[in-house]
């Protein structure tokens, strides 16, 4: 039998470099408020959102994409050619063939980089990251750029009072790449299969195939509604804090660390209120940095956690070598979690 | 051994209060969460899975919506718990 040679990664991984674009539109409360029966101060306590940012339609996936990530290897101090392979998480990227992910390493100046798209929703930044990490270590990338990036303002029913104001649009993306000590602990992520429906896309696209057309949902007007996501926002809560908080300590225990040695905590941006509780359940120490970007940026879904890291240091509320705990989550019912070294 | 409708008055009137600041004296049993409690849907789940864990009784999500007052929470926890 023919002997194999293995392939030689690095003995760690580390993010190098974070960036982010936010749309250049700011969308205040008052303009959501134009089409469904709510107030400022409603969605305000529901959700902390006081703003999000929407994509015009220069602002495409891919674009906003380059934007970021371009940004991200500026930041960690390599030149693009390195990149080795390009993950992209996203769900609104509308059309399945081909993955974004190839356009996007193209227009960051790779030299024939791996891309590929994945399809893991809120938690897809750690399922990236994860992918990343492995590739860096086993030695089929020297660098992996991992891009979570949503236009969720198009997969959003701005009738619907309970989600209209939830989602945002963006991009954020890091280089992850060879380190001599660990960077990035034990992923603890998962799936809940079962909880399939208590997240989900209203309508599925082959029900738009001509002669079914008539069943599809209808808007105030008569216009035929795109497809929209929607929750059952109890279950979602319920799930989010108490079992993602069981999750975030799995991680911290993997890490080897406790909450005591964290500096910051980047959760997903789903809802301050969903945040505020995880915090409670955790007992973080009040030294912990809680990033709170969800605020004017929405829930931007995969896109929100390096959105929150990039503003986090960008605003110096944390540093580079900080202790982060970052945890993603969302539908599915999927999950992801680890602590990291910040760039 | 299970709580009587006194003492799970007394334990709801206890989480309402540590979750939403509401005085204890004020949550009766026909006292609804929402109107009279200013115990939004999100905190009601809160409200709910700290009664699970006090009073050792399931409340799946879709009974959640059934527990408008104090009184309907009290009855489903004296019916259904260990």
């Amino acid at each position: 039998m023919a002997k194999i040679k293995p392939s030689k990664g690095a003995p760690y991984a580390r993010i190098l470099g974070v960036g982010g674009y936010r749309p250049t539109r700011v969308v205040p409360n008052e303009v959501i408020l134009e089409k469904i029966d709510s107030s400022d101060e409603w969605i305000r306590s529901r959700s902390g959102i006081e703003s999000r940012h929407w994509a015009g339609s220069e602002e495409t996936v891919a674009a906003m994409s380059v934007e970021a990530a371009g940004k991200a290897i500026a930041n960690a101090g390599i030149d693009a050619s390195r990149v080795g392979a390009v993950v992209v998480s996203t769900v609104s990227h509308f059309a399945q063939t081909p993955a974004i992910a190839t356009s996007i390493a193209d227009q960051l100046g790779t030299e024939k980089a791996a891309a590929f798209d994945i399809s893991a929703g809120c938690a897809g930044f750690g399922y990236g990251l994860t992918l990343a990490k492995g590739m860096v270590v086993e030695g089929s990338a020297e660098y992996v750029v991992v891009i979570g990036v949503e236009r969720l303002s198009d997969l959003t029913d701005l009738e619907d009072r309970a989600t209209a104001f939830l989602f945002g649009d963006g991009a954020g993306a890091v280089v992850v790449g060879p380190a001599t000590e660990p960077a990035i602990g034990p992923t603890v992520w998962g799936s809940e299969g079962d909880k399939s429906d208590i997240i989900k896309q209203t309508v599925p696209w082959d029900r738009f195939h001509v002669g079914d057309v008539d069943e599809l949902p209808l808007d105030s007007e008569g216009n035929i509604k795109f497809p929209a996501i929607t929750q059952e926002g109890q279950a979602v809560f319920r799930w989010a804090v108490f079992e993602m908080a069981k999750v975030a300590q799995q991680a911290l225990d993997a890490a080897g660390i406790t909450s005591e040695d964290l500096d910051v905590f980047i959760p997903h941006q789903a809802n301050v209120r969903i945040i505020d509780s995880m915090v409670k359940t955790l007992k973080l120490p009040e030294h912990v940095t809680v990033a709170r970007d969800i605020r004017t940026t929405g829930n931007t879904s995969a896109a929100s956690i390096p959105l929150a890291m990039e503003r986090l240091l960008a605003t110096g509320e944390a540093k580079s070598g900080d202790t982060a705990l970052v945890i993603g989550f969302g539908a599915g019912l999927v999950y992801a979690a680890t602590v990291v070294t910040l760039p | 051994m299970a709580a009587t409708q006194e003492e799970i008055v007394e334990g709801l009137a206890e989480i309402v209060n540590e979750i939403a600041g509401i005085p204890v004296e004020d949550v009766q049993l026909d006292k609804s969460f929402t109107d009279d409690l200013d115990v939004d849907s999100l905190s009601m789940v809160e409200v709910v899975v700290a009664a699970e864990e006090r009073f050792d009784v399931k409340i799946p999500d879709e009974d959640v919506k059934n527990l408008k007052t104090v009184g309907d929470a009290t009855d489903y926890i004296l019916k259904h718990q260990a």
